[in-house]
């Protein structure tokens, strides 16, 4: 899933000073499983707002909304009786979410109540961590199914460098070794002859460097 | 034979035994300081390491600091590091430095820029330090660049990288050389030795694979000012192996004979690495302490330095 953490309020505060009237759009996919911008935190949100901006004696009317999607036109489009009726959309989803709102709905001013952060998994309850960078060239096949573009800090091809220590990356104590999850993988897999391989240089055209990337299924469109 | 003029490789080809050590440029563009640290390794060592921003720290650039050693007489070692350039930057200072009379390069990862002064920024690491190597390889052997085009000038560059046995996981440190040698490495100049048993270890390692015959290993050394720096390198630097008794051996003297402990322990670190079978050289690292260099290898018995015509 992608992984975003809400804004702090001060922030939210900011952005939205000038305006009075405020759609508040939360998103049911990935940020509601990632808690940070599902129905829930659109409802902790809009109270934090009414709150803060009662203290200060400015009032603001709160529209709360949660789309299914919205990443969605189908979805998006649900919003277009009433968006009419609000000055500013303050979007909870992920940066694709609130950019596909801000092409929708032209007219207005969207701005985002979350920072979105990467692709990961749900380590624990609360807990969330990246996997995947999303380069378009997938090697997991390589490398005992753990990314070292993703799990290295230096996104090795041919790790570990010399700062691995005890499992840990040199950037902090905290962060796990990419290239110690891999050999440890591969040794249970019996693997490590693959270990002495060089993986060649990278083609980083399929990534972000290539430019925007779209896909496109022609047997899908109508 | 390559032949790349390098005089690690004219020591090496002759069974000779190398010393390097190494100047970190200045944080700043007056040429004098590099020229000061220079005078103070003049005739006690065969090629000069020239680090490239380390610790992510700006620096004047390891290729600037390279020609003004280069104009004194000395033989540099250009360090590139992958964090700040692309292919497409790293080959084109590769042919720079061939082109301003640099003989040698050594291949890095380097360092997080997390541990500089710049940690907001954005790091490159296009391609790593295995994949630097054999990108050099190819253009001076094959005349290609990365991208497969043809190279009118090849770079006559002899060509290193480095090696830090203590570093985890231990057991796949020598396949790890063993990958570097594959790339094309012709010498390996390895992180500080305090550990030397664990150095034999590896040392035994690469032996095993038969790498040390493939490729020279400069055995590194850096000598403690202090206890306090000791103790530093043991628990802060990540990758650096201090054993307690090294730190123990430091706090038994008083703080005044301290530096004078810490050159002794180089010194006699030196004379045991030098029995290593397949270690063809040492390489001091004296950070910042340039103008010790010079007594420690006085006092290793590694001068006076063979003059190569």
């Amino acid at each position: 899933m992608i992984v975003a953490n809400r804004k702090p309020l001060e922030e939210i505060l900011e952005m939205i000073r000038p305006y009075k009237k405020i759609l508040l759009l939360g998103c049911n996919e990935c940020v509601t499983v990632c808690a940070a911008g599902g129905q829930r935190e659109v409802g902790v949100l809009a109270s934090e707002l009414r709150l803060s901006r009662a203290k200060d004696g400015n009032e603001i009317e709160i529209r709360e909304h949660t789309l299914e999607r919205q990443c969605d036109h189908e979805y998006i489009d649900q919003i277009r009786p009433f968006v009419g009726d609000y000055e500013i959309v303050l979007s909870m989803a992920c940066g694709a979410g609130v950019q596909y709102v801000a092409e929708t709905c032209r007219s207005k001013l969207v701005v985002p109540a979350v920072d979105t952060t990467f692709l990961g998994v749900t380590m624990e309850q609360g807990v969330w961590s990246e996997r995947c960078q999303g380069c378009g060239n997938c090697i997991l096949d390589k490398t005992g199914g753990i990314c070292p573009i993703a799990r290295c800090a230096k996104s090795l091809l041919n790790g570990p460098c010399g700062g691995s220590s005890g499992g840990k990356c040199e950037i902090d104590k905290e962060v796990d070794c990419g290239w110690q999850l891999i050999i440890d993988r591969l040794q249970e897999l019996g693997q490590m002859d693959r270990y002495e391989e060089i993986i060649p240089v990278k083609d980083w055209t399929t990534a972000r460097d290539g430019g925007p990337r779209k896909r496109m299924r022609e047997d899908l469109r109508l | 034979m390559t032949n790349t003029g390098s005089n690690i490789e004219r020591i090496l080809d002759t069974g000779g035994f190398v010393v390097t050590s190494e100047c970190g440029p200045p944080r700043g563009a007056d040429a004098g300081v590099v020229r000061k640290k220079g005078e103070l390794l003049r005739g006690v060592v065969d090629a000069v390491n020239v680090t490239d921003n380390q610790t992510s720290v700006v620096r004047m650039s390891s290729l600037s600091a390279c020609v003004i050693l280069k104009e004194m007489g000395f033989d540099p070692i250009l360090q590139m590091v992958c964090r700040d350039r692309n292919r497409i930057a790293l080959q084109s200072d590769l042919l720079g430095a061939a082109a301003l009379g640099i003989n040698n390069v050594l291949c890095l990862s380097g360092d997080h820029q997390k541990f500089g002064d710049h940690p907001q920024a954005k790091n490159v690491f296009d391609i790593d330090s295995i994949q630097l190597i054999q990108a050099v390889r190819r253009m001076r052997d094959e005349g290609k660049f990365i991208g497969g085009e043809e190279i009118k000038g090849k770079p006559v560059l002899f060509i290193g990288a480095a090696a830090n046995p203590f570093a985890d996981p231990f057991e796949i440190r020598a396949p790890r050389l063993g990958k570097k040698v594959k790339a094309g490495c012709e010498f390996i100049q390895t992180q500080c030795i305090y550990n030397l048993e664990r150095f034999e270890r590896w040392m035994a390692m690469v032996r095993d694979r038969g790498l040390h015959e493939k490729c020279a290993i400069l055995a590194g050394v850096t000598p403690f000012k202090s206890v306090g720096m000791a103790k530093y390198m043991k628990n802060q630097v990540p990758g650096m192996d201090v054993p307690d008794e090294m730190i123990e051996r430091m706090k038994g003297v008083p703080k005044e004979k301290q530096t004078e402990e810490g050159i002794k322990i180089c010194v006699e670190t030196i004379q045991r690495l030098r029995e290593i079978p397949g270690v063809r050289g040492i390489h001091i690292m004296a950070i910042e302490w340039e103008d010790r260099v010079s007594e420690i290898a006085k006092a290793a018995g590694l001068l006076p330095r063979p003059q190569l015509p």
